[in-house]
């Protein structure tokens, strides 16, 4: 049981991946399908997002209060603090990095789901369904004219 | 080298980042272009450009060693390093050189199969689908290689439905694609959070290095190895999960079609090859127990059925895409051997199946240009009417069966000799076997064009009608591809012995070190 | 239209919406030019920029919002993002680094203004980039279904 709870994270990642998998594969309903795409996508944001979290560490935002011991003329903000003094500052950050990855991840996400949804707009004009199990009967029996032709 | 004079030093300095930023730009530029025949000329001149940074990054790469070119500057592991060796560049030549041979043959094809509205953003898709696959093949990110993954995965599947306005069946591929990509890429990025996990960086060598220190027993390392594989296999149509493979290429326009069958899965396939020996360790128990049954067992699985299922298709380019399916599974016996020959084996099958599946699908694409012809028992008389660009067609089809003095022969030949190496004596019989059935399948229309009569429309015989010279030009130069380095095999084999022996060195630990640092090119003396 | 029609169904919407999205416009920017310092930058201000002309949309309808920002601007817009992207790192080129290493704009910073003037370059072409994209996309589904007429409500 505390298994459970020290890797709450995953428990999550793991639930929300198989059920998005789940309903790619077991629903024939193509808005369906990309709903489950993106549950399934979605899980592996938060995969990534979790493991970004040091404990006890702040946001990875340079504040002038963590700049310790830097002396840097107050009225010349940023710029006039010098290199130095960024890096002498002693605060524990989260790891940026995966959050900067998952953003273009998230891009990457859209631009599928858009596609993703413009196909089923045009399928819907052509084929007068979006049931995958009725489409693929539709391109069964024109294969078939096809042979006759 | 003499000829590396003829490449300007900023090409070679700078080649690795501008193979795959000169497209994606250009695309843009093309997407506003009003246009099609400048947008066709855009592309033109882009495809050819990248043709020349390619031969001239693999000719570095074979007189000075690999390349590294940091983005921006920052060294890896920090920043994204781009990384050019013996298994890459000839992978980008070859990515290039088809896709300026398909532009070639666009030219007609397009207007005949894309609407006028749609001809611009087509091209700008294409160019986007092309910067995805060589920045897919030139980065050392591990995350980068996601992106770009998606990058000409998305594209793709946009020039899939393209199909639409010939065949509605496209729109459905293209989502059918859409839904095993997705999941494919997602599978891959789940396996880099892992590795991330684990190691703390995306950049593959030093994920090589760090994975030598962690070792084999990793529970995480192996998970990450496992859902790498699946989703790269989704990605390069490994046998079971092909399913979304022959609908893609049969209902895509005939242009796209080409430059998809003789690219997209060799991209993914490289892929697989880069992480499978040279970040994961190959000599490691799972690793090599997954390669030798996984790969190697879904190679001889995927040959044989696909192979039966090319049999009986109707649809031309169905009969194709299946054999394209099979000669995945020729590539995966040959990775799955592990041992030098038979990653030669592998890697220059993969070149050559490019070379004869391009022939194949332009001819296919010429012969639905002017008679509309798809299915094979249509197939009749082509012999006569298209001469040509029939004999094209079976130049590149005696390829595919393995025909001594073509490139299809010589890379089964290492295959044969491969196994015969390791004692898989069972693979040479199912190489032989299934080479049979490409006879069958192959020999069935070859056999339909040549020797049944020529088909009557009004009691008189059709009249011939060769294709463009758009057209043939780029079927020849492929078609004569594989009889010329079917007979000269050296300059091929060579190549696939150094991306061989690339792979066989294991664990590629090589990290550049210094910021700010330019890549030193002396150029030509 | 119904803009005089006292009646109309949508007059709170349509007043409330007025003076909200100069702001979302305005938010949107801040957003972006706050990114130098804190959290913002280019992705999350194109979003939001893109939301206040859907936002724009939703109210007055799709052809007014087209009427006020012409698909083929969006199309300009998405371009002209990509390529101010592109442009930087080609700029870059030209002065000797790398693809997109900025310290070259200038080299003798000590605070690596130079990359501080690419990243700034970079975002403006992700902002560009993102809001064309999102309202593209708005528009090329939101003019798939004839809208619902004021009528019908």
């Amino acid at each position: 049981m505390t298994a459970i709870f020290e890797h709450f994270n995953f428990v999550v990642v793991i639930v929300l991946m198989m059920t998005g998998l789940f309903v790619v594969f077991a629903t024939q309903n193509m808005i369906k399908k990309l709903v489950g795409l993106s549950v399934f996508q979605t899980s592996v944001f938060l995969l990534y997002i979790s493991l970004s979290k040091v404990s006890g560490g702040q946001p990875p935002i340079i504040d002038k209060k963590d700049l310790h011991g830097a002396s840097y003329p107050a009225d010349g903000g940023y710029d006039a603090a010098p290199d130095s003094a960024y890096q002498a500052a002693e605060v524990l950050y989260s790891n940026p990095l995966p959050h900067v990855l998952i953003l273009t991840a998230i891009v990457v996400g859209v631009a599928t789901l858009a596609i993703g949804l413009a196909l089923v707009v045009r399928v819907r004009e052509v084929y007068g369904t979006i049931e995958d199990d009725e489409i693929n009967k539709i391109d069964y029996n024109e294969n078939l004219e096809g042979v006759a032709r | 080298m003499q000829v590396m004079s003829l490449f300007p030093e900023w090409i070679l300095s700078h080649g690795a980042a501008s193979i795959v930023v000169v497209p994606l730009l250009l695309a843009v530029i093309t997407a506003l272009n009003p246009s099609a025949k400048l947008a066709w000329a855009t592309v033109l001149g882009v495809t050819a450009l990248c043709v020349f940074t390619a031969l001239g990054l693999l000719l570095q790469v074979m007189s000075y060693g690999p390349i590294h070119y940091n983005m921006g500057g920052w060294a890896p592991p920090l920043g994204i390093g781009y990384y050019i060796d013996g298994l890459n560049a000839p992978l980008l030549l070859l990515i290039s050189v088809v896709a300026f041979l398909c532009t070639l043959y666009a030219l007609p094809s397009v207007i005949a199969e894309v609407e006028p509205k749609k001809r611009g953003p087509f091209y700008a898709a294409f160019l986007i689908s092309l910067a995805g696959l060589l920045g897919m093949v030139t980065t050392a990110d591990a995350f980068n290689v996601f992106v770009f993954l998606e990058v000409s995965s998305i594209s793709t599947y946009v020039l899939v439905a393209m199909g639409a306005s010939r065949d509605r069946r496209a729109l459905s591929s293209s989502f059918n694609y859409l839904i095993m990509g997705s999941i494919g890429a997602t599978f891959f990025v789940i396996g880099i959070g892992f590795l991330y996990m684990q190691t703390g960086t995306l950049n593959m060598m030093d994920m090589a290095r760090l994975l030598q220190e962690i070792g084999p027993g990793d529970r995480v390392v192996q998970l990450a190895f496992a859902f790498i594989v699946i989703g790269l296999g989704l990605k390069l149509a490994m046998f079971p999960l092909h399913m979304w493979l022959p609908g893609a290429y049969a209902y895509a326009p005939s242009f796209f079609t080409a430059f998809l069958a003789a690219t997209a899965t060799k991209a993914a396939l490289y892929l697989l090859l880069r992480f499978t020996f040279t970040v994961f360790d190959p000599s490691w128990d799972y690793i090599a127990t997954a390669v030798m049954i996984l790969l190697a067992g879904m190679g001889i699985a995927g040959m044989v059925a696909a192979s039966l299922q090319a049999i009986f298709q109707n649809d031309i380019r169905r009969v194709l895409a299946y054999s394209s399916v099979a000669q995945v599974g020729y590539m995966l016996l040959g990775i799955g051997m592990a041992t030098t020959l038979g990653l030669t084996a592998g890697y220059l099958h993969m070149i050559n199946h490019a070379i004869m599946k391009g022939a194949l699908f332009i001819a296919v694409g010429a012969f639905w240009y002017r008679f509309g012809i798809t299915q094979v028992s249509d197939m009749r008389g082509l012999g006569k009417t298209m001469p040509w660009t029939m004999a094209g067609f079976t130049i590149a089809g005696i390829s595919l069966i393995g025909v001594p003095g073509t490139v299809g022969f010589v890379s089964k030949l290492i295959l044969v000799e491969a196994a015969a190496e390791n004692g898989w004596w069972w693979a040479i019989g199912v190489i032989v076997a299934t080479s049979i059935l490409a006879i069958i399948y192959v020999g069935r229309m070859i056999e339909k064009a040549y020797f049944k009569p020529v088909p009557q429309i009004n009691d008189r015989p059709v009249l011939r009608n060769e294709a463009p010279l758009a057209m043939l030009i780029p079927l020849w130069v492929l078609a004569l591809a594989s009889l010329v380095f079917g007979i000269q095999t050296e300059w091929l084999t060579s190549m696939a012995e150094a991306a061989a022996q690339v792979l066989s060195a294991g664990p590629n630990t090589d990290i550049p070190g210094g910021a700010y640092i330019l890549p030193k090119v002396t150029g030509g003396h | 239209m119904s803009a005089q029609n006292q009646h109309s169904p949508h007059v709170i919407l349509r007043v409330v919406s007025k003076i909200l999205i100069p702001l979302i416009a305005l938010f949107a920017l801040y957003v972006h030019f706050h990114g130098d310092y804190g959290p913002g930058g280019g992705f999350q201000a194109g979003v939001i920029f893109a939301s206040a002309i859907i936002l724009y949309a939703l109210i007055f309808g799709l052809d007014e919002a087209k009427r006020a920002v012409p698909p083929s601007w969006v199309r300009i817009c998405m371009s002209l993002g990509v390529l101010v992207y592109g442009g930087t790192g080609v700029a870059t080129w030209m002065l000797g680094g790398q693809f997109l290493n900025f310290t070259v704009f200038a080299p003798e910073s000590t605070h690596a203004s130079g990359q501080h003037w690419g990243i700034f370059a970079v975002e403006l072409g992700v902002l560009f980039a993102v809001t064309g994209a999102m309202v593209a996309i708005f528009y090329a589904f939101g003019s798939r279904v004839p809208e619902l007429r004021d009528e019908d409500w």
